[in-house]
């Protein structure tokens, strides 16, 4: 088999000591970040990425897609110990969780959780191997026409995800409107710069990344005055062993959330939809289904094995088309053009070792992750029990850091304070983030496959429905950018009749 | 309870939920406004070879627009509109205390270096809001600033925005 050979191969880059020891790092990097407020999966990769810039990509991208994984494992311990979810994806992980750990069950809380995660990432790493060079050998015929489309179809499936539509095309088109400012790259021209010679080289995604996520959350927390005040969180190798014997009969239900998780991680529907979506359909086919928020295994499992499976199969499609399925992917995908690789289905043809030893460090990092959330739980929860009055400054200083590094520029820093206020004020009005980050950072790119295909048309818009191909990705793009609409009037029909 | 806290909100100097959507929704209708104004005058239109700079941008601009009047209208006239408080002025006051050291520390950023500053911004921030002892205050800021400056001098040879002091010592 074509993929078990390059697999193989992708084992052997990434089973040196460097790169065992980058992964190391970046899990347990990533978990600190995960606990830590303020700090999450996009800004820490964001804050982190500006060190690589000397590293080998594949050692950099195991490293950073490291503190990915340690990012979601972590989001599992906030929210059993603490009932605060660190991130977003693992609200519904609360639900089950922190009962569980009033009753003293946390040990088994967790065990369930890591384990159902680390499955459930099995599962979409799986996927990856498999599926991925197959989606973009078929994507190596695509030309610019077929590339808009897909794109469009990645921010059309975006506008049902979020509470309000509009508010969520708003997000999205501000990203796009960042992404052009400064010097365009085909004309030369100047965009939106306003005769501000500072803002030639654009506004760099990392900088809204930090800004956006870093200080608009210590903002957010601030306001809410937040007192941790954990359960005590013992695990031991007892209650691992039980609580796996315990697990076999729930493989249901980490069936059905792996499943749910792959589908909602390649379109770009989040790990926190999928999560909800794991949760609600544990519920409703379990014998136990109205028992579910009093404190089972099988819901804490439940959103973790989908909320996992969703962040890692993400990369699927930012490998395999070069676009990704969540935020934290999109900065990873900006890191990948920052180390100089091109982003898309080429990349499986050139960049044979990176792309493979990436894979293969996904299996490894899973297992090696399991192990260090197991064994270290009680070292990460006392992080959180670190008073706010330490944590916030050193948090805001890490920001102000990881915005000048970028590009060793004063001004960034400002910037990061600017957005900052923005992501203050958008999170606490429910305009969604994810949104505003994948079009920043797509946006040049989507940009260019739209004046490529002008350039083939000579201005034509029916190149969008020139062959079957394009034309059934860019129908499907309008279903999805219509959808709310069209099931809001589905609904009123069926009231009418 | 929402009524209460809106009043409470009100004499409190803070503002309601919809005022704020209001706001936003206006600035995001300006910043709209503004793309298409600047990317008109570039030339938003068809060259002999494909779009003009500004094409793309424009129509970006105005769907930012039109969105945002949407918005607008929602936050005036829509049904489930809110009434309770965005910010209570208590709660913005703590918001405060984090956001005007913030400001206060970037500064100190262009005008020390940023190890001067963080020493400076940690120590206060944990003296005045955590009420530590000048001692423990003063222990924790330094010993953070001097692993920053290891890690990021030393190991990673990043430079980072450096003041009259570290000039001193050579860096």
């Amino acid at each position: 088999m074509d993929a078990f050979g390059s697999l193989l191969q992708g084992f052997a880059v990434a089973l040196t000591w460097y790169n065992v020891g980058m992964m190391m790092i970046g899990i347990v990097l990533g978990i600190i970040v995960g606990v830590l407020p303020g700090l999450g999966g996009p800004n820490g990769v964001a804050i982190l990425l500006p060190l690589t810039y000397t590293m080998e990509p594949t050692s950099a991208i195991i490293m950073l897609s490291c503190i990915y994984w340690g990012t979601l494992f972590a989001g599992a311990i906030t929210s059993i110990l603490f009932n605060i979810p660190g991130e977003t994806h693992s609200v519904a992980t609360t639900f089950d969780g922190y009962p569980l750990a009033q009753q003293g069950r946390a040990g088994e809380a967790l065990t369930a959780a890591f384990t159902g995660s680390f499955l459930g990432a099995f599962v979409a790493v799986l996927l990856i191997t498999f599926l991925a060079p197959l989606v973009a050998k078929f994507a190596l015929k695509f030309g610019p026409p077929e590339f808009f489309a897909v794109y469009l179809l990645t921010f059309c499936s975006f506008v049902g995800t979020g509470k309000d539509a509009f508010k969520t095309i708003i997000s999205m088109m501000l990203g796009f409107g960042l992404a052009a400012i400064g010097m365009d790259t085909v004309s030369g021209d100047l965009r939106m710069t306003f005769g501000w010679s500072e803002l030639l080289r654009g506004v760099d995604f990392l900088i809204v990344v930090i800004g956006l996520f870093g200080l608009g959350e210590i903002l957010i927390s601030m306001e809410e005055g937040l007192a941790f005040e954990g359960k005590s969180a013992k695990l031991n190798a007892k209650v691992v062993l039980e609580t796996w014997k315990k697990l076999p009969k729930y493989w249901l239900t980490i069936a059905r959330s792996s499943v749910i998780g792959c589908w909602m991680g390649i379109t770009p529907g989040g790990a926190t939809a999928a999560s909800f979506m794991g949760y609600g359909i544990a519920k409703r086919f379990s014998r136990d289904g109205d028992k579910f928020g009093t404190g089972l295994l099988e819901g804490v499992i439940a959103p973790e094995t989908a909320a996992h499976a969703s962040g890692t199969s993400a990369l699927l499609p930012m490998l395999a088309l070069g676009i990704p399925g969540s935020a934290t992917a999109a900065v990873l995908l900006g890191g990948l053009m920052i180390w100089g690789l091109q982003p898309g289905p080429l990349l499986f043809v050139e960049q044979k070792d990176f792309v493979w030893g990436l894979i293969a460090s996904m299996y490894l990092s899973n297992i090696a992750g399991l192990i260090v959330v197991l064994t270290t739980v009680p070292l990460f929860a006392a992080i959180l029990r670190i008073p706010f009055s330490i944590i916030a400054p050193v948090i805001i200083v890490v920001c102000a850091i990881g915005a000048y590094t970028v590009h060793g520029a004063m001004l960034d820093i400002w910037f990061m304070v600017l957005f900052g206020v923005v992501g203050y004020v958008l999170k606490k009005l429910d305009y969604p983030l994810a949104p505003l980050v994948l079009s920043l950072v797509l946006g040049d790119k989507a940009e260019n496959a739209f004046r490529q295909t002008m350039l083939g048309s000579k201005g034509n818009l029916d190149i969008f429905w020139s062959n079957p191909l394009v034309g059934s990705i860019t129908a499907l793009a309008l279903l999805m950018l219509f959808w709310p609409a069209i099931s809001f009037a589905w609904r009123k029909l069926r009231q009418l009749v | 309870m929402e009524q209460h806290d809106k009043r409470a909100a009100a004499s409190r100097g803070g503002f309601s939920q919809r005022t704020a959507e209001t706001i936003t929704a206006i600035v995001f209708f300006l910043i709209g406004v503004v793309m298409i104004v600047d990317n008109y005058t570039l030339g938003a239109g068809w060259a002999k070879d494909g779009p003009q700079a500004g094409y793309f941008p424009l129509r970006i601009g105005a769907i930012i627009c039109i969105a945002s009047v949407v918005v607008l209208l929602q936050s005036l006239y829509g049904k489930n509109r809110s009434t309770k408080a965005f910010v209570t002025g208590e709660r913005f006051k703590l918001v405060l205390r984090m956001f005007v050291p913030t400001i206060a520390y970037v500064l100190a950023i262009q005008l020390a270096g940023i190890y001067v500053a963080s020493v400076l911004f940690i120590g206060a921030f944990m003296r005045l809001m955590g009420h530590y002892s000048w001692l423990k205050s003063l222990v924790v800021s330094i010993s953070v600033t001097v692993m920053l400056f290891w890690m990021f001098e030393v190991q990673f040879l990043v430079p980072l925005p450096k003041g009259p002091l570290e000039a001193l010592f050579g860096y």
